[in-house]
């Protein structure tokens, strides 16, 4: 009797309450990934939301206030709190995305006819920027799959390049050539079609923030921050790997592919670990950022520090 | 007033000289160093070793140029600050970023050369702190102290390099610290050689005075 209670209290005791509060928030996120997959729309959801994957500590959202004040978005400065601050000024009523190339029905699209036909889902994502760290972010949006089959791609496209918004009098950054305007990027047309790749609208619950993409972004939970480009207003589809922003600014350091890889460093800095935003200590990085068995086949037989 | 300018002139420019970590002090307690708190101390106090460092090594030119001697009682103390929140900036990394893993440590510096210049320039700023006494110029002399001290110049150009290889892509503010130390460091360039084309000439107008001397 005396042991058993011994032991309880014991039990009791180590259990930390920042473990506890993000066991709940483990079951929140299970909970809601769960809703998405009974929806029917997300076979991989279970890893998403093995939030704690291959780390003892438990993923816990990043607060509202870091996720909207702390964004590298160079259209609005290069500083982490200048997007926030000057993002103000930029009209996303009306907007429309031109979708070009090999596609079927090549036309320019109304924000609200992309939107329409799709019920906007909450996924959390991890989040791992290139620089080393990373936030939990609850965003909201749909399948970019859903939209591709909407346009219908012909078979010889096997690429699909995006764009950004090029406007200096809305984007006060593109004053400066900091990169090569607009921003483009791109992915594979697999890689574009799985079901983890999102078109987004929102995040919180709430419409996107102007710093955080609006109106509409991509993210791509596997790969480095910097493919989810934001403000869409062209897609187009291609047989050949379209150029991107970041590696034509420099190849050495940012590859098309852009997986996140705690083995391939950038050659500047160490990719092995990340500072979640919030956290005090790093944490160890996770091969596609912890989706590997959802994506790791698009890459099978590749040699990922080639194909970085 | 000269005279109370003499006296309240280094207390003054000490406590200037604090107001930037008052400022970060004030930002960390009140919650306003943003999203990723670690990274803005090291921005800041990386940011202020290089300003510190460049009013220290300004006071020699504007000396020279203005014939402000007074400024010369303040050098020790800008070039002391310099150092301190360059050790500032240090410890964040080690203490703060790295969270004193040896190993993490080790390694980064060995293979990331932003940060092997950093250490090094932390390191180059060492023994000028150290030796900055009325003491270790005496026991040095002089001009042994003043050839060791020389090594700010070398700290001033690999500071830089550091903070111009740590940005991703946007080198707008290393290349403006750049341009000052370009500045500062060259009107000494220029300052020497005006000085060793002087002499020349000195020595020149001096040999030529002597055999005029010996033709007569």
């Amino acid at each position: 009797m005396l042991l058993r209670r011994r032991a309880q209290l014991k039990e009791f005791e180590v259990t930390d309450e920042a473990l506890y509060l993000g066991r709940r928030q483990f079951l929140r996120t299970a909970g809601l990934l769960g809703a998405v997959a009974a929806s029917g729309a997300l076979p991989g959801c279970l890893q998403a939301a093995d939030a704690s994957a291959g780390d003892d500590e438990p993923d816990k959202l990043t607060p509202y206030d870091d996720v909207t004040t702390y964004n590298n978005y160079y259209e609005f400065g290069t500083g982490k709190d200048e997007p926030a601050k000057r993002a103000g000024g930029l009209r996303t009523k009306p907007w429309s995305i031109a979708v070009e190339g090999l596609v079927a029905r090549p036309a320019t699209y109304d924000l609200e006819d992309i939107l329409k036909p799709h019920r906007l889902e909450e996924r959390i994502y991890r989040m791992r920027c290139v620089e080393g760290w990373s936030m939990v972010i609850p965003w909201l949006g749909f399948p970019l799959r859903d939209f591709i089959n909407r346009v219908e791609p012909l078979p010889t496209a096997k690429y699909v390049q995006f764009a950004t918004l090029h406007d200096p009098s809305q984007m006060p950054g593109q004053r400066r050539n900091v990169l090569a305007w607009p921003y483009t990027e791109g992915l594979r047309l697999d890689e574009a079609m799985h079901p983890l790749t999102i078109l987004v609208a929102g995040l919180y619950g709430r419409t996107l923030p102007n710093q955080n993409g609006a109106p509409l972004r991509l993210v791509v939970p596997w790969k480095y921050g910097f493919k989810g480009i934001k403000s869409i207003v062209r897609m187009r589809f291609t047989e050949t790997q379209p150029p991107t922003a970041w590696n034509r600014a420099a190849p050495q350091e940012y590859g098309f592919y852009a997986n996140v890889n705690p083995g391939v460093d950038h050659p500047r800095w160490s990719q092995a670990k990340e500072r979640r935003i919030g956290e005090f200590r790093r944490r160890k990085t996770l091969l596609f950022n912890g989706y590997g068995d959802e994506v790791a086949h698009l890459y099978a037989g590749m040699d990922l520090r080639k194909f970085y | 007033m000269a005279q109370l300018a003499r006296r309240a002139g280094k207390p003054v420019v000490f406590l200037l000289c604090l107001v930037p970590l008052g400022m970060i002090a004030f930002d960390a307690a009140t919650d306003g160093l943003g999203a990723n708190p670690i990274e803005a101390l090291e921005l800041r106090t990386g940011r202020w070793a290089l300003r510190l460092l460049a009013i220290t090594l300004a006071v020699t030119p504007l000396r020279r140029i203005t014939g402000w001697n007074e400024l010369i009682r303040y050098r020790r103390m800008f070039g002391l600050f310099a150092f301190f929140y360059a050790t500032l900036h240090v410890s964040t990394y080690i203490g703060l970023d790295m969270f004193f893993d040896v190993g993490d440590i080790v390694e980064d510096v060995i293979e990331h050369p932003y940060v092997t210049i950093g250490l090094l320039t932390w390191l180059l700023l060492l023994p000028l702190a150290v030796t900055s006494t009325r003491g270790w110029v005496r026991r040095l002399g002089g001009k042994r102290w003043a050839t060791l001290h020389r090594l700010i110049y070398v700290a001033a150009i690999t500071g830089t390099v550091h903070y111009l290889w740590a940005v991703k892509k946007d080198t707008y503010l290393p290349l403006v610290y750049l341009t000052v130390f370009a500045v500062l460091l060259g009107w000494r360039l220029w300052a020497w050689l005006a000085r060793r084309r002087r002499n020349a000439g000195a020595m020149l107008a001096g040999s030529r005075g002597a055999s005029t001397t010996a033709a007569g």
